[in-house]
């Protein structure tokens, strides 16, 4: 009987301490001839939206699939974990190699199958395709989805793709080229210059020309600091973290080129303590680097030192702000501190630092590789290059997007994220995290272009790359109240108008929502966050109004409907509306009666239903359920 | 807060231990202070009062500025934990689908308020910010099980299933 092949592994090829340049090269090679492009492989999505779902229970049942299958003449399958790709909305996701064929929604129980249909004989299971809403036929490869296929994924390049457990596969696609590029081809001014000609931008939010930073910490003299910003605070934002638990290296390197150019030798990354899986990501990537040479003292024999160390941060918003990271990363309470004391110049341990977000980092090597000129290339004028963007709320596709700076909303929600689901009209995008504004789309601003100009322009902010799509069920006041009340609570409490503003704002919000508003709310609101925004210490408190102003600006007719009418006309501020039956339209299917937490539905079948509003808790489960509109907000 | 007390003297903290994180994982280096600390709530789901005189004493870090560290981020807590922990996401993505509704309802149902542990001592609610996985929104993490598109239903079968014990 014919044997079970092995497939070619790089795992086989051994650790060594790499000492020159050529001699990474020729490592490269070296995996490159011991990996196989060709040979069957299953990948599974472990990024954390899949993991939610179920991708561990995946993982370990097609182990067992795999294993139980005979593989006579043939080669075993491999399995490979990677970070998220992104199409989150549809996992745990699975992708078979070589042809490059799209499973979602992949269950345990569906192991066998794909072992023994597609696997063995080559038959592809119709029923974990992914077909988009209005199409006949599913799409097969991964490649042809419009999710992926209307982005430019550079920065994402590799999630997906490589095990982040496994520096030896971050090396087959490429990683630290770069890093001995700039190390023995150019000079730490060199690659302060690409990155100047790139017009590279902050993607912490600030948007920051990174070079101009570079420069004018490269001037000072003594101990410098390379920093990392994984904060990552928005809540509801994730591109941060799926770079660092699915391309680390590309981060690291990035980290180390900074290094470079700025003459530094020490590198931190402060990472939310919320991040588990990507503090045990970066610590394993840390360490493979290490052993091969490519960080920590002598990288690649050319007698450069880099040594990183992760520093955990413990729950507080405001540590995303430059000044009280620094003091946080020194064990203390994270305090911004005044603006005209400049990290570059004095930040950790009073000594100049450089600190990026996670984000601009991982564009760093892609610039010294192929050149400022070809970074510029791509984007708009004054926003280069591409961003990735957490899509997320009332959208179809809900997960991680990346596209040119420029890209239309229209593109990014329609083209991309597929549009708005249950027949729902869009109301607003909202960017920039919880300093962000909400853009109301009503047809006038679908066809902006997201840039970070264009953005600030209509009230909004580029931020870190958060993107909330909200459909007509969306209460905008109570929206405002969200943010708000978020930032008291993350407010460090130093300075008053901050401190006190905040509370003032959320104290008349929350009002409103309860139908206690009156009139002069919305003025008080108008000069309480202006006051805030004027006189605050720090970025939080200078920004913090931003939700305020937007939504009352785009959506004065809604706190007005709440203050006046006592009605809110989205449904959502509970003493303000009422659920009830429109008996012409409910077909008496009995849906909303099942789907009732508090019984509060009755009606006999296919007789109009009626809601007893003395139970109802207006959880909105048989507004949500009706397939036939029937239930109307009063 | 009797039970809170009484829970409280039980807590026996383990010195070697204590020496293992400062010193061992950390080098005694006051700049890691709260790592260390989340080493210790790790430990014990809480920080013990003991445990941060040790701290203070071990390090040379007066223990008012301790207490200022441990008060300033969210995720320290220096009251002990219950048996079972819910959090439920309130990332905007989350509270936009409604996750708010299942924090009302557990505190209705239990008597409690978000952050706070059960008079039984079973039960810690926690609000988090985003937990990553926006795109199965609503979701709750129940003795760190993802519950994903999670609802009242959802937290009431974990809730009976703790009565149940
Ligand atoms: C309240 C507040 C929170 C912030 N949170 C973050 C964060 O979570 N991640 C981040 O990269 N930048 C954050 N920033 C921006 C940083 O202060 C800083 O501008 C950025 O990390 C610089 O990196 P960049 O130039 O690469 O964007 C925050 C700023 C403020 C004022
Ligand atoms: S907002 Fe809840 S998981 Fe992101």
């Amino acid at each position: 009987m014919a044997q079970a092949i092995s497939p070619a592994n790089i795992d086989n090829i051994p650790t060594i301490k790499i000492s020159s340049p050529r001699d990474l090269e020729e490592y490269r090679q070296a995996l490159l001839a011991a990996s196989d492009p060709n040979a069957p492989r299953i990948v599974v999505c472990c990024g954390t939206g899949c993991q939610a779902t179920g991708s561990v229970e995946v993982v370990e049942a097609l182990k067992a699939a795999v294993e139980e299958a005979g593989w006579e003449g043939k080669v075993i399958p491999s399995l490979k974990k990677t970070g998220c790709h992104g199409f989150c909305s549809r996992g745990p996701l699975v992708i078979i190699e070589p042809m490059d064929l799209f499973y979602q929604r992949v269950k345990g129980s569906d192991a066998a199958e794909i072992v023994n249909l597609t696997l063995m004989k080559g038959e592809v299971i119709k029923r974990l395709q992914y077909k988009p809403a209005d199409a006949k036929e599913p799409v097969a490869k991964s490649h042809d989805i419009p999710y992926y296929a209307k982005q430019t994924r550079i920065v994402l390049e590799n999630i997906g793709k490589i095990d982040p457990f496994e520096i030896k596969d971050a090396l087959v696609h490429g990683a630290y080229k770069s890093l001995a590029k700039a190390l023995t081809e150019m000079s730490p001014a060199q690659v302060i210059e690409e990155v100047s000609i790139s017009k590279l931008r902050g993607r912490g939010g600030g948007g920051f020309p990174t070079g101009l930073k570079w420069e004018s910490c490269a001037k000072q003299a003594g101990t410098r600091y390379v920093i990392c910003n994984a904060d990552e605070g928005d809540p509801g934002a994730f591109m941060d973290r799926s770079l660092l638990e699915g391309d680390p290296h590309r981060v690291l390197e990035g980290m180390a080129l900074t290094g470079y150019a700025l003459g530094s030798h020490r590198g931190y990354v402060y990472c939310r303590a919320e991040y588990p899986l990507a503090v045990r990501t970066l610590t394993n990537a840390i360490r493979q680097a290490e052993e091969l040479g490519l960080l920590g003292e002598n990288i690649l024999g050319t007698g450069f030192d880099f040594k990183l160390t992760i520093s955990t941060g413990a729950g507080a918003f405001v540590c995303g702000e430059s000044s009280a990271l620094m003091s946080s990363l020194e064990g203390k309470v994270g305090r911004p501190r005044p603006k005209y004391i400049r990290s570059v110049e004095k930040g950790f341990r009073d000594s100049p630092s450089n600190l990026n977000n996670v984000e601009t980092f991982a564009n760093v090597p892609m610039i010294v590789e192929k050149g400022g000129e070809w970074y510029k290339s791509i984007g708009t004028e004054r926003s280069t290059g591409t961003k990735v963007f957490a899509l997320t709320g009332n959208v179809y596709n809900i997960g991680l997007v990346e596209v040119p700076m420029g890209t239309s909303l229209r593109e990014i929600v329609y083209g991309i994220g597929g549009g708005i689901p249950n027949k729902k009209e869009l109301k607003a995008v909202q960017t920039g995290g919880p300093s962000g504004g909400c853009i109301p789309i009503p047809k006038k601003f679908l066809d902006i272009n997201v840039g970070f100009g264009k953005l600030a322009e209509v009230g909004s902010m580029m931020g870190s790359g958060g993107m909330i799509v909200m459909d007509e069920d969306t209460c905008m006041v109570e929206v405002a109240r969200y943010f708000i009340n978020f930032l008291v609570e993350e407010s460090c409490g130093q300075c008053t108008p901050c401190r006190e503003g905040l509370i003032r704002m959320v104290e008349i919000l929350t009002r409103i929502t309860k139908g206690q508003g009156r009139e002069g709310d919305i003025e008080a609101l108008q000069e309480i966050g202006e006051f805030t925004n004027n006189f605050s210490l720090c970025g939080l408190g200078t920004s913090a109004a931003n939700p305020v102003f937007s939504t009352i600006k785009y959506f004065r007719e809604e706190y007005e409907a709440h203050i006046y009418d006592k009605k809110c006309p989205a449904g959502v501020c509970k003493p303000l509306f009422h659920y009830e039956i429109d008996a012409e339209a409910c077909t008496g299917c009995g849906l909303c009666r099942m789907k009732c937490p508090a019984k509060a539905i009755a009606g006999e079948k296919k007789k109009p239903h009626a809601i007893d509003q003395s139970l109802c808790i207006k959880c909105m489960e048989c507004y949500r359920n009706c397939k036939f509109k029937s239930i109307r907000i009063l | 807060m009797s039970g809170t007390e009484v829970i409280c003297q039980e807590i026996e903290v383990d010195y070697m231990l204590l020496d293992r994180i400062i010193n061992d994982d950390f080098g005694g280096n006051r700049e890691a202070m709260i790592m260390m600390m989340q080493a210790i709530q790790h430990n014990y789901r809480f920080l013990p009062e003991p445990a941060l005189k040790y701290l203070s004493q071990t390090i040379g870090v007066p223990l008012t500025k301790i207490y200022e560290v441990a008060t300033f981020y969210a995720s320290f807590s220096l009251e002990p934990k219950g048996k079972h922990i819910v959090q439920v996401c309130t990332g905007t993505a989350c509270h936009l689908k409604g996750s708010y509704r299942m924090v009302e309802h557990i505190c209705e149902r239990k008597g409690m308020e978000p952050g706070k542990t059960s008079e039984d001592m079973l039960l810690t609610l926690e609000t988090v910010n985003c937990v990553g996985a926006c795109a199965v929104a609503p979701v709750v993490v129940m003795d760190e099980k993802y519950y994903p598109k999670a609802d009242i239903k959802t937290v009431n079968e974990f809730l009976d299933g703790l009565n149940a014990q």
